[in-house]
């Protein structure tokens, strides 16, 4: 091997306050010509690691070299200057500028020459198989383009070492493949790729090493084609896990929600939803796959009763009364006092389904404190409901009292979870229960939705990893722009598939024509 | 690379700021008592050098100033004090459910002056047409509807409209000042003052006042205290305060939520106006709250929306406040001296938070350099 080490980590230490080691001791060498993948769960201090290195953090311990000097960066200015380029998970971009003008904001050195900059991304974008105008404005770009414009941005700077914080959370798996052989050419160039990931096959297909972090730790490092998934989840997860998913046949499936022509438009007059109709049945996980922002959200909402829709119906079928009802234009209080026992664990987790200052008892109570005639709150139950779901989800916490933000993020998803779960719904909408919990909390919740279903509940399940959804769910609905564009049975429908149907809509749609 | 780039090496910042979220409750209110005593001791300093008194003669002016010659059995001084105590202490707590709602209402001002507004003219046009005994709830009922209405009316273009609340209320201030001139013009008869009426909630000589407006405020601490952590109202306040989105999420009517509390936000605002003016002067002029509406704004941000902190900083602030007034009385300062001598305290009590959340790590400190 004669490869040369493009930057060298050595015994980096990284605390935030007393208790919470991101990062220790972590050493580890990525070389030109090579794709390098950080493998680790979430929390495992892997965007902590690359934020030291791109200059957003400043290490507590150790060193770093940089072609066999050592560096001290301590700011992104620094990195810049040590040819380190990071593109980050939310993109930094100004929207109302054009490509170009984004790629070259910053840059203090030279003349201001937009054309010759256009003619320089383009070049660039020729060499490494890019598909970019550099007069596009940022706002009209899909989300694989600004993409693009944050890697070129990077490159444009002379960036040798590239940096890409979960680079595939927000693309299709076309887009992916696209990324992939744009990222394989520029390793043959000469870059040092390092890439943070949590997704194994996408390691496995990508990179040349992968090195693995696990709670701050550094586990070892790999050569990607003498390993497997099972091995890297081991190193992971610090022991031995199945991977597969259980998934039952549903039993007597009955039509629980039946949605039909649901229009939404927002206040500036775009379609959030654009004449929404399925079904979700008893004893079945319905997946919703789709572009993030496609819909999902409003669509949720929608059903439980907390965004307007313009037009359509959304039709409950009792299961004890057999009466239907239209749940339309009904507050989430009406919809409880009609007897309707629809749980809901929205997105966004500690904004909406908890309130982070408060513990995990008010929390508890956040459904139930109305009940009853009384003035004063009635702590007993809640608190009961917190131990019970503390002991029965294996909740780590210091104590009933302790408030949810300071949990992590797998023990706030299983306080909420728990806490929907625990009112024995008849429909159960669950969105991205699984994002940023590691691997064990993962299937936990799999776990409990299953136990739902099995129980009858009708589950809608809105996922963005599709491999998980094609594992769970019994059937899956895509939805582009507000609109869906098709159901599918999940036993046989395969990933590509579903990625075309993601594009399948709006403006994508002009293009596959 | 066969090039080696050459790039100036920087040193290590000398120190660099890190957030911290692990201090214990016992750490946490030892900064903040630090931060007490140590501007409290500063000020006492810079009072010595300005007077030429020492430090511990200053603060005996501020004891005496404060509570008087109480082992000689005069408890004049120290009822005064607590009373002021009091009416402070009653602004800071109606504004706290509002600011556990994260509603910034800086209308405390306007609200208490509306509050005795309603209070003053019950007193001037039914004294002596009823009893006592039906006089008293009379002022207390139409005091408090004139605090909550001048509260509910900032409330109701927020639910509605979204309209901003700090400029809203703080623009009511004015308003509600104005009136109360245009009032002393027309019942004062050109001398723009109010002459003592004897009516009120409680007699205008003797201790018993004392008695009668403490008692208020102390009620008024308990049942703040009881309400916002034990009611189904003090729960929905704080789902409100923390995330709209969330009590959206779980069917809190918002806007009802918004209104209701702004309601007692404000009626409380006009209880304190009741203190003022039927308890304390039974006169009403244009300073009758005296600027105090904006202080408790303080009170109510140390206090952290819990009644006996907020109580036991206003007992501070207040003493701070006489006790520096007698020492720029009888030293020939300026009177401005004690809003110094309090700004400073208020801003190193605040200021101290900075600590609580941050901790510095210097250049020397880490670990494993050669």
């Amino acid at each position: 091997m004669t490869k040369q080490p493009a930057i060298e980590l050595k015994n980096i230490t990284k605390r935030f306050g007393a208790q919470v080691i991101a990062n220790n001791n972590v050493s580890l060498t990525a070389y030109h010509g090579e794709i390098l993948s950080i493998l680790g769960e979430n929390g495992s201090g892997k965007t902590t690691l690359m934020n030291m290195i791109s200059g957003i953090y400043f290490p507590d311990e150790g060193q770093i070299f940089i072609n066999g000097q050592e560096a001290v960066i301590a700011s992104p200015k620094d990195a810049f200057k040590f040819k380190i380029g990071m593109i980050h998970q939310h993109f930094k971009l100004v929207d109302v500028f054009s490509a170009a003008e984004n790629v070259i904001l910053g840059i203090d050195e030279g003349k201001y020459n937009l054309k010759k900059s256009a003619e320089e991304i383009k070049k660039i974008s020729e060499q490494y198989g890019f598909d970019l105008d550099p007069e596009k404005k940022v706002y009209s770009m899909a989300v694989s383009e600004k993409q693009t414009v944050e890697i070129i941005k990077v490159l444009y700077r002379g960036a040798d070492i590239l940096i890409l914080d979960e680079p595939t959370a927000v693309l299709t798996p076309q887009e992916t493949a696209k990324l992939f052989d744009v990222l394989r050419k520029m390793r043959d160039d000469g870059k040092c790729i390092i890439i943070i990931t949590h997704k194994l096959h996408e390691v496995l297909s990508l990179s040349d090493r992968v090195s693995v972090l696990r709670k701050g730790e550094y586990v070892g490092t790999v050569n990607t084609n003498e390993t497997n998934e099972s091995e890297l989840t081991e190193m992971m997860v610090g022991k031995k896990v199945s991977l597969n998913i259980d998934r039952a046949e549903p039993k007597d499936p009955q039509d629980r929600l039946v949605i039909s022509g649901v229009d939404c438009i927002s206040r500036d007059g775009v379609a959030l939803l654009d004449s929404v109709s399925f079904t979700a049945r008893s004893g079945e996980i319905l997946g919703i796959a789709g572009i993030a922002g496609s819909g999902q959200r409003e669509l949720l909402e929608a059903i439980a009763g907390l965004q307007h829709i313009n037009s359509g119906e959304i039709l409950y079928n009792d299961p004890k009364s057999g009466k239907t009802e239209n749940l339309r234009d009904k507050t989430p209080v009406q919809i409880r006092e009609l007897g309707v026992r629809l749980s809901f664990v929205p997105e966004d987790r500690l904004g909406m389904g908890l309130v982070g200052n408060m513990d995990i008892v008010d929390n508890m109570m956040l459904r139930s404190y109305s009940k009853g005639h009384s003035m004063f709150l009635e702590r007993k139950s809640p608190k009961d409901l917190a131990m019970k779901i503390i002991s029965d989800l294996e909740v780590a916490t210091p104590g009933a009292s302790t408030p949810v933000r300071r949990l992590s993020g797998g023990n706030v998803q299983k306080v909420l979870v728990g806490r929907e779960i625990s009112a024995s719904p008849t429909v159960l909408m669950v969105a991205y229960p699984v994002r940023g919990l590691d691997i064990n909390s993962s299937y936990m919740i799999y776990n409990l939705l299953n136990e739902q279903k099995e129980k009858g509940v009708a589950i809608i399940f809105v996922g963005e990893d599709l491999d998980v959804l094609l594992e769970l769910c019994d059937r899956i609905m895509v939805i582009g722009s507000g609109k869906v564009t098709g159901i599918v049975d999940a036993r046989s429908v395969t990933k590509e598939e579903i990625g075309l149907l993601m594009t399948k809509s709006g403006e994508e749609e002009k293009q596959n024509d | 690379m066969t090039e080696k780039t050459v790039i100036k090496q920087r040193r290590e910042p000398l120190f660099h700021i890190v957030k911290r979220d692990d201090m214990v409750w016992w750490k946490v209110w030892g900064v903040r008592a630090i931060a007490i005593v140590a501007s409290i001791l500063v000020m006492v300093f810079i009072s010595s050098l300005l007077t030429g008194k020492g430090m511990g003669k200053t603060v005996e002016i501020m004891y005496r100033g404060v509570f008087g010659r109480i082992e000689k059995g005069s408890f004049k001084m120290l009822f005064k004090y607590l009373e002021e105590t009091a009416i402070l202490l009653c602004l800071a707590l109606a504004l706290t459910p509002a600011f556990k709602m994260k509603f910034w209402n800086c209308g405390a001002e306007g609200q208490a002056l509306m509050g005795g507004l309603g209070a003053m003219v019950c007193m001037i046009e039914l004294e002596g047409k009823l009893p006592t005994a039906v006089l008293i709830p009379v002022i207390a009922v139409v005091s408090i509807l004139c605090g909550a209405i001048w509260g509910v009316i900032p409330a109701i273009f927020k639910a509605l409209f979204d309209t901003n609340e700090t400029l809203f209320t703080l623009m009511m201030n004015y308003i509600a000042t104005q009136i109360i001139a245009y009032y002393v013009y027309i019942k004062g008869g050109g001398s723009n003052v109010i002459q003592p009426v004897e009516a009120g909630i409680a007699p205008s000589t003797g201790n018993s006042r004392y008695y009668i407006n403490i008692s208020i405020v102390i009620a008024i601490t308990f049942i703040a205290y009881i309400y916002l952590k034990y009611s189904k109202h003090g729960y929905e306040i704080s789902v409100v305060g923390e995330s709209r989105n969330t009590a959206r999420y779980i069917g809190i009517n918002v806007k009802k939520v918004i209104i209701r509390t702004m309601l007692i936000s404000g009626a409380v605002c006009g209880i304190a106006g009741m203190i003022l003016v039927a308890g304390k002067d039974h006169s009403i002029r244009t300073a009758t709250v005296g600027g105090q509406g904006f202080t408790a704004i303080m009170m109510a941000w140390l206090g952290q929306c819990n009644p006996f902190i907020t109580a036991f900083m206003t007992a501070i602030i207040v003493f701070l406040n006489l006790g520096a007034a007698k020492v720029a009385d009888s030293c020939y300062l300026n009177s401005a001296f004690a809003d110094i001598f309090v700004g400073v305290v208020i801003l190193c009590v605040v200021g101290c938070e900075f600590f609580i959340r941050y901790s510095f790590k210097f250049r020397g400190s880490r670990k494993g350099d050669k």
